[in-house]
């Protein structure tokens, strides 16, 4: 099917006499003193993309949870296609024509994508004449929207993007014609993103509404017609795409003025900090993730490590940062590490000046029951500053040590006896972040640093990577964001299969190019610098 | 060892299989359905007793086996009440059922009949399964080979044995040819998707385990009132444990889990007919022989039976999310 232009040719207002697919009036909710939602009200025309953004925490799921009917609004009303209808349950939002496409797949995942589809909306008791159904409408879907996927995989055997198309499938074959989808991108490729797009302007040409839920201020200007800003439950603006510009949207979202790209001067290299030579790693199963990686970085460099999730990112970091084991060599300023040793441990690393920011923070950078102060000494408690003698520690110096690091890093709230489960994700990792940067190491791991991250602590965290590079520090940047990578790295490393497909400088390259790596092709010989 | 022997071992096989398969079984709904019960030797014991008990009195089998299966499926949804409805430890809550279970029945078999915690004895026509011989059992039993095989080792069986075979093919069916099957995979591995899907995860769970507590229900009562006759103390000995196992063994699928149950069964069958086995050089103990169900279940857990991937949502209570 020939592709129309992706956003504008339904911007025009729907005739007045064509209610609104979707329109909210006054909705609210509280979780206890917490007012996630406050008085939303909405109207989403029927065939356009509208987008909602805001920071984490906004309310923008909790909006959508409303809708899909895992939770009921304390006020307000909603109204489909004019028609008000009370949603309690996700069977009523399915019969009102709600489909979602969560953020966390709801897939059942050794299942065939034909019974995940057909799961929960069977035909009758026995499943074969569903199973045939089923079957000639995802070939009829496949042919329409380019929503192509074999009907006999099973779900683990597919690729991220195919797993979303059969998200998409199960809405469509329950009938939906409003289309939720939550940060559909996040996991995807540039390349699977765009055809993720083409797909969503499929849906809306053919009298679909969608809603798109996001963070990224690209997407909201590629696809949109209308777009929704929330902030702290409220909603602040709703504005035509065309008539906004990425950095009015941002000032909304966070309600003042954010730079989007860190400011960074030219990276002046020295001497080699890591040497990594032929470095594998294999998992518990004994499969190869790490297939013979060989990189260099510099002091006073970022090397970014673009990829998809879970091509070998994860790995590295957790090699270099010790927690992994591997073979091959790795030198830190001329120095073996021990990759397999007895000192093959994150203490030994520290020691030798490896800082790490680990990608999962929640698991690996902090104990959420621990409170901050205890949180901003982990992997450090040795220090001879933290003692008070030979058996005690000195909990006094612990406490002032963390209350400068939440001063210096602006950690809110600024109470370092609450516990690391009770600040937001941005003020979690800017602990974590705190504990490793403080510690001046010669070299920085960071993995994922803004995920989950609002967009004024994104603009912090970069900030801070960026002075220490600037102090002439190493750092190692694994970010599956491409945004993330293009504006912080000084060389860009793409990852593939536990290989690196290739190395790019950021000003020479473009996303379309690193999405071709990361999704394994080989770059052409002869390609435009 | 002749072929007499040979029969005679395989459909004492059957019989002891009989009760690990339906306990096996019982295991797999309500695992494959996302919810742990170490629990099944409890209900076994509980149904055993309820039905020795009740068909005692009565005098009929299927009073008896109602009862039995009503003692069992009361277990059952205590366990659904703590770990699904009230979303507790599943592994806690199956311990406190087989503790409950072990001292309860004796108690109570005790002040009902005072004859030391067992139930008095029933016999063939009052009270107790009798065997099923199929048609022309008789007729059949001179051709040689098949003969005994049809006589001896197919008929024979009191009619639960029946329907625990019968109810292989019938959960593999269930389980992956129809809806309700196609459900209770997925609120196994990811109950999200069940939910999502407008579907109630809690009304499912309950339904795997009640269906649980019959197929317990029917494995206890066929220990107390098909293969013996009346409940003794602690007559399920680990029944329900290596029941388990066997599931483990078979990987979570109907099939396997016959062979494996026949595979402990017949391990039992040996021990009960031979004491000491002499096997030319030395003799082995019966004490050995008749350890060697427990021994192999201890290898089975011990997981050297490969990687058996239990179902990925087994153990965790569901708590909604957004």
């Amino acid at each position: 099917m020939a592709l129309t232009g992706l956003a504008g040719r339904h911007s025009d207002a729907a005739p007045a006499d064509v209610p609104p697919a979707i329109e909210l009036r006054g909705i609210s909710k509280a979780f206890g003193p917490v007012q996630a939602n406050r008085n939303i009200s909405i109207r989403v025309g029927k065939g356009t993309i509208h987008g909602i953004i805001g920071e984490n925490g906004a309310g923008k799921s909790t909006l959508m949870s409303i809708l899909y009917g895992f939770y009921r609004a304390d006020a307000g009303e909603i109204l489909i296609n004019g028609r008000p209808t009370s949603i309690p349950n996700s069977q009523a939002a399915i019969r009102a024509g709600i489909g979602m496409v969560f953020q966390h797949f709801k897939l059942v995942h050794n299942f065939s994508v034909v019974e995940n589809v057909i799961l929960g909306a069977e035909d009758g008791a026995l499943l074969r004449p569903s199973v045939d159904r089923a079957r000639r409408l995802l070939a009829e879907l496949a042919r329409d929207y380019e929503l192509d996927v074999d009907p006999d995989a099973l779900i683990e055997d597919l690729s991220v993007g195919h797993q979303q198309r059969v998200e998409i499938l199960k809405a469509l074959y329950r009938h939906a014609d409003i289309l939720i989808l939550d940060e559909p991108t996040g996991v995807l490729t540039p390349d699977e993103a765009d055809h993720l797009f083409r797909i969503l302007a499929n849906l809306r040409d053919q009298g679909k509404t969608i809603i798109l839920i996001t963070h990224k201020l690209r997407e909201i200007m590629e696809i949109t017609e209308n777009v929704s800003v929330m902030r702290r439950g409220e909603m602040v603006a709703t504005v035509r795409t065309a008539e906004t510009s990425p950095e009015q949207l941002a000032e909304l979202m966070v309600g003042r003025k954010v730079l989007l790209h860190v400011p960074k001067g030219p990276a002046s290299p020295g001497r080699t900090v890591l040497e990594i030579e032929d470095l594998r790693v294999r998992d518990d199963d004994g499969v190869e993730r790490l297939k013979g990686i060989s990189l260099q970085i510099r002091a006073g460099e970022i090397l970014g490590i673009a990829g998809v999730a879970g091509n070998g990112q994860s790995e590295l970091l957790e090699v270099l940062g010790g927690i992994a084991r591997g073979t091959g060599s790795v030198k830190l300023n001329g120095v073996p590490l021990d990759l397999a040793g007895r000192n093959a441990d994150g203490r030994s690393r520290r020691r030798a000046g490896i800082a790490h920011v680990p990608e999962d923070r929640q698991n690996l950078g902090l104990i959420m029951d621990f409170t901050a102060w205890e949180n901003m000494a982990f992997g450090y408690q040795d220090d001879p500053a933290y003692q008070k003698n030979r058996w005690l520690m000195d909990n006094e110096a612990l406490r002032k040590d963390a209350m400068g690091k939440i001063e210096r890093f602006d950690v809110r709230p600024a109470d370092c006896w609450l516990p690391a489960k009770s600040f937001s994700g941005g003020n979690q990792q800017k602990i974590v972040v705190a504990r490793e940067i403080e510690r001046n190491p010669d070299l920085l791991l960071v993995g994922q640093p803004t995920r989950g991250v609002d967009i004024g602590a994104i603009e912090f965290i970069h900030r801070r990577i960026v002075a220490l590079r600037d102090a002439g520090k190493a750092v190692l940047l694994v970010s599956v964001e491409l945004d993330e990578i293009m504006s912080l790295a000084d060389r860009i490393a793409v990852m593939f299969d536990g290989r690196i497909m290739g190395e790019r400088l950021p000003d020479q390259t473009d996303e379309r190019e690193l999405g071709l790596l990361m999704a394994g092709v080989e770059a052409t010989a002869g390609k435009a610098a | 060892m002749d072929f007499a022997t040979l029969i005679e071992i395989l459909g004492s096989t059957v019989r002891l299989s009989t009760p690990l398969l339906l306990a096996c079984l019982a295991g797999l709904y309500s695992e494959k359905s996302g919810v742990f019960d170490i629990g099944l030797e409890g209900k076994m014991l509980m149904a055993a007793m309820v039905s020795g008990a009740v068909a005692f009195v009565t005098g009929s089998v299927w009073l008896g086996l109602l009862a039995g299966i009503a003692g069992s499926m009361a277990l059952a949804a205590l366990h659904g009440l703590a770990s699904i409805t009230f979303r507790g430890n599943q592994l806690i809550s199956g311990v406190a059922i087989n503790f409950l279970a072990a001292g309860l029945t004796v108690l109570v078999a005790e002040d009902l009949f005072g004859q030391g915690g067992r139930t008095p004895p029933v016999s063939f026509g009052a009270g107790r399964f009798a065997p099923i011989i199929l048609p022309f059992a008789d007729q059949i039993r001179p051709v040689p080979v098949i003969g005994p095989i049809y006589a001896d080792l197919l008929s024979g069986h009191s009619i639960l044995v029946y329907v625990a075979f019968a109810a292989v093919p019938a959960t593999s069916w269930l389980l992956f040819r129809t809806r309700f099957g196609l459900r209770l995979r997925g609120v196994g591995e990811n109950p999200a998707a069940v939910d999502t899907a407008g579907i109630s995860v809690v009304r499912l769970r309950y339904t795997a385990v009640a269906i649980t507590g019959l197929l317990c229900g029917l494995a206890g009562a066929y220990m107390a009132i098909g293969l013996s006759a009346g409940f003794g103390r602690d007559m399920t000995a680990g029944r329900g444990y290596i029941a388990l196992a066997a599931l483990i063994f078979a990987k979570w699928r109907p099939w396997y889990c016959m062979w494996a149950c026949l595979l402990f069964g017949g391990l039992e069958a040996i021990a009960n007919r031979y004491q000491n086995i002499d096997i030319g050089a030395f003799t082995v103990p019966v004490q050995l022989t008749a350890n060697l169900p427990y021994i192999l279940t201890i290898i089975i857990l011990a997981g050297f039976v490969g990687r058996a991937i239990p179902p990925r949502a087994g153990g965790e209570p569901y708590v909604k999310e957004r």
